[in-house]
């Protein structure tokens, strides 16, 4: 093709997108907008997957067998969304055997905050609600986004989301009303988990390289400082009516802006997580590249019994 | 290491009698009873359906969008086809 063709074709793509027509997997699409959904569409799957390890670690310590059935579903959800979104990645070209290296390598990210521990039952509760929630600011607005198979798994995901923070914030409930130690324990949980929380939801705009693009592709609707704003905004108050404090000494209701204004984000620390230098990066990557490894022989094995079922059906049509 | 890996599905959901199945995304499975195993966890999770049916993805062949024109621009010039083309008087009822 000419560069004047591909130029035009460009020119044709951005406009369907602009008249909010989705685009499918088999269309035509510039090599950067192939690019760019398979490195977010993938690692959004690998945050899914990888986002697992933390609560998994509490779901044979589950006090209750309510809360142990609610934690296992909410786990087998997020299997569920890796799976929705591996399988939409693939219909962009690349194989899941590629995607699954580019994560146990390292060449793929994910998202940083699940490499905070989870060392208290609490932690299950902050999850749900600040991470979940966070994690639903982020989605809503990808139902809509231009690519057609995301937009459809996303729908999914955001339908299955909810209880997620529902079933979190309801064990902060309890833990809140409990005793005084099971009340501390929540407080604990929440300053622990509250800045993760916030740089979850991105690098601030003037650090954030890829937002023009993406926001005219709608792989983003809302700038990341918009987005923590409204997950702020919607937080304190279901914080205050548990009794649990914010552990930011700036946050402060801004009447003029009808906001809360609050204190400085260290983005040191989240680089430093991204980079690969947060208290669970490795711990991470070593159960998934175990769990992958380990599983070798069952792949393998399931794979001769399909061929050995094959052969007979095939010998007994003869 | 393994040698071959499993290969992918196309899941379709008739989510209750009375409605057509739906194609609702894909997975990798060894064979086709797996297959539906891992579509019923994967897809029906919250009895989304009653009916799976699921086909290996090489043996669906698809339209190209490139020739969408040729494929599907015959059809737009045939108005005929539709009721709006006849024409019949105001006074004319249950037509
Ligand atoms: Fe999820
Ligand atoms: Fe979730």
């Amino acid at each position: 093709m000419s560069e004047e063709q591909v130029k035009n074709l460009e020119e044709q793509f951005e406009a369907r997108i602009a008249r909010d027509e989705k685009i499918e997997p088999k269309d035509w699409m510039p090599e950067k907008y192939r690019k760019t959904h398979i490195r977010q569409m993938s690692q959004h799957a690998h945050s899914e997957i990888v986002g697992m390890l933390p609560e998994g670690n509490w779901i044979t310590r589950a006090p209750s067998l309510r809360r142990k059935v609610a934690l296992l579903a909410k786990v087998q959800d997020e299997a569920g969304h890796g799976l929705y979104l591996y399988s939409a990645t693939e219909t962009l070209g690349i194989s899941r055997e590629e995607m699954y290296e580019q994560l146990h390598t390292g060449k793929a990210k994910y998202s940083s905050i699940f490499n905070y521990p989870t060392i208290t039952w609490a932690d299950m509760g902050a999850i749900g609600w600040l991470v979940d929630g966070a994690a639903i600011i982020n989605q809503v607005p990808l139902c809509n986004t231009s690519y057609g198979p995301y937009a459809r798994a996303m729908i999914r995901v955001c339908k299955e989301e909810s209880f997620h923070q529902r079933q979190g914030y309801e064990i902060m409930i309890k833990l809140a009303n409990g005793t005084p130690e099971q009340k501390e324990m929540a407080q604990d949980a929440l300053n622990r988990w509250w800045w993760p929380s916030l740089m979850m939801l991105g690098p601030t705009d003037a650090e954030s390289i890829h937002t023009a693009q993406s926001m005219k592709w709608k792989l983003k609707r809302k700038s990341n400082d918009d987005l923590r704003q409204q997950f702020i905004d919607q937080t304190v108050p279901q914080a205050e009516l548990i009794g649990l404090t914010i552990p930011d000494p700036d946050l402060k209701w801004n009447e003029e802006r009808q906001s809360y204004d609050f204190g400085e984000i260290d983005w040191d620390e989240f680089w430093q997580v991204v980079k690969g230098h947060g208290p669970m990066n490795k711990e991470r990557m070593k159960a998934r590249v175990n769990a992958w490894e380990n599983g070798a022989w069952v792949r393998d094995a399931a794979m001769a019994h399909a061929e050995k079922k094959q052969d007979r059906k095939e010998k007994k049509a003869v | 290491m393994s040698t071959k890996n499993w290969p992918l599905w196309e899941v379709f959901v008739r989510s209750k009698n009375g409605l057509e199945h739906r194609h609702c995304g894909s997975l990798h499975a060894a064979d086709e009873e797996m297959a539906l195993e891992n579509a019923r966890d994967v897809y029906t999770r919250r009895s989304e359906g009653v009916s799976i049916w699921v086909v290996e993805s090489k043996h669906i062949t698809a339209s190209n969008p490139e020739n969408n024109g040729e494929m599907f621009e015959p059809a737009q010039d045939k108005v005929y086809r539709h009721p709006t083309f006849y024409d019949l008087p105001d006074e004319v009822k249950h037509m």
